[in-house]
């Protein structure tokens, strides 16, 4: 009961911090794979940052149960899959937890999306009876790898703290967020004089 | 160009800028969200909960694709070979819908909603705009275009994230934070697509017609 109580909680957190960030909004999902609005794209990566330096902190000084991590595995349906997922981010505007919080908030197409997902998800369910014995399931670097240490998992840096590449990572990522612009493009908005209270 | 005007258009664009929060608010809370899943559960991840949704759709019309298994692993199997993959551990969702990750799918509807509540622009009004401006500018404001659109999507998303094993919640952000390298290399291919499709459909045509 304890873990359904936690569900609501961080699910609620999570849905309204995406629909908070703008990611539910298709207009600034495709603004920003546009290359336009690159507003999410510095949130998104300081998001990553901001949890990965937090994750190895808390492993590194105990506070963390490393059997809390999960990291998937890597096959050849990851590569094929990304790119199909891409495909479908780009001409929709939605991914599935974006489109479940559109949803939420009251968008039409986004309910669209999930009835699409639904169908998606259903035929794969079924294909996949077909699909597990195809070069698509072959296992890539060793499967559920890491780059750095994390206690469980096998990495590919071995000689060096997991912990201290991790946060250096993490620190870099906050810090492309930081140097990335806005907004990019500027020719490409009609040049159009705005009424002095929409400036910013 | 579609019906909507370019002062419109500018104006959306700005408003839509100041009603969100800003990157490094928005990147603390992001953050946050996915630190503590992890820190108080698992990592977060939505799509496997699409097929979950479907399996529970399905044993409506057909109660026999989910049984109760005491050989299985998670003491469930099924007649379907993904459902019955790793132990029956989709096909023990399907049969107990109240589990942790399916619930938290569910609360993200809430979240969204009360998010929804916060979204004003900067005269305080909320923003009710069902057509994205993206999609009105290239193609004018035709819905079923736009709800089509949204549903291929939506089949293509879902089976890709499925073959995949996980989508941009699963695998990009959580995946990275965790330095996983299916993570970096799903992150890679997903922009290296998304980028050329976006601009594909959705590129305005301004630059050309000046």
């Amino acid at each position: 009961m304890n873990d359904i109580l936690l569900a609501v909680f961080l699910g609620t957190l999570f849905g309204f911090v995406l629909q908070r960030i703008g990611a539910a909004d298709p207009d600034k999902i495709i603004s920003m794979l546009c290359l336009k609005d690159l507003h999410l794209m510095k949130t998104i990566l300081a998001g990553i940052g901001v949890a990965s330096i937090l994750l190895f902190a808390g492993m590194t000084t105990g506070l963390l149960d490393s059997g809390h991590l999960s990291v998937k595995s890597m096959y050849w349906g990851v590569v094929i899959g990304g790119i199909l997922l891409g495909i479908g981010w780009g001409v929709s505007g939605f991914c599935p937890g974006t489109g479940v919080v559109a949803a939420g908030s009251g968008r039409i197409d986004a309910l669209v999306f999930l009835f699409g997902g639904l169908v998606g998800a259903g035929l794969y369910t079924v294909m996949y009876g077909f699909l597990k014995s195809t070069f698509l399931m072959e296992s890539l670097f060793g499967g559920k790898t890491t780059l750095v240490q994390t206690g469980e998992y096998q990495a590919l840096l071995t000689s060096v703290p997991g912990w201290a590449v991790a946060i250096i990572i993490g620190v870099a990522l906050i810090g492309i967020a930081g140097i990335l612009p806005n907004t990019t493009g500027r020719k490409d908005i009609p040049r159009v004089v705005l009424p002095e209270r929409e400036r910013s | 160009m579609g019906s909507i005007g370019e002062v419109d258009e500018q104006l959306l664009t700005i408003r839509k800028q100041t009603m969100y929060w800003n990157w490094k608010i928005g990147g603390v809370m992001l953050g946050l969200s996915f630190f503590l899943a992890v820190a108080l559960i698992k990592p977060i991840g939505v799509s496997t909960q699409f097929v979950i949704a479907g399996g529970i759709m399905a044993t409506a019309v057909n109660p026999s694709l989910v049984q109760k298994d005491e050989k299985a692993k998670s003491g469930y199997s099924s007649s379907n070979a993904y459902l019955n993959k790793s132990g029956g551990k989709y096909a023990k969702a399907v049969a107990n819908p109240l589990n942790y990750s399916f619930v938290f799918v569910l609360s993200m509807f809430l979240g969204g909603l009360i998010g929804r509540i916060f979204t004003k622009n900067k005269q305080n009004k909320p923003v009710v705009r069902q057509m994205p401006v993206v999609h009105s500018r290239r193609f004018g404001n035709n819905a079923m275009l736009r709800y089509t659109l949204s549903f291929i999507g939506g089949v293509i998303v879902l089976w890709g994230a499925r073959l995949a094993g996980g989508c941009t919640s699963g695998h990009m952000m959580s995946g990275i934070m965790q330095t996983s390298v299916s993570g970096y290399l799903f992150a890679v291919a997903t922009f290296l697509v998304a980028i050329p499709t976006a601009l594909l459909f959705y590129k305005s045509r301004e630059a050309d017609n000046e």
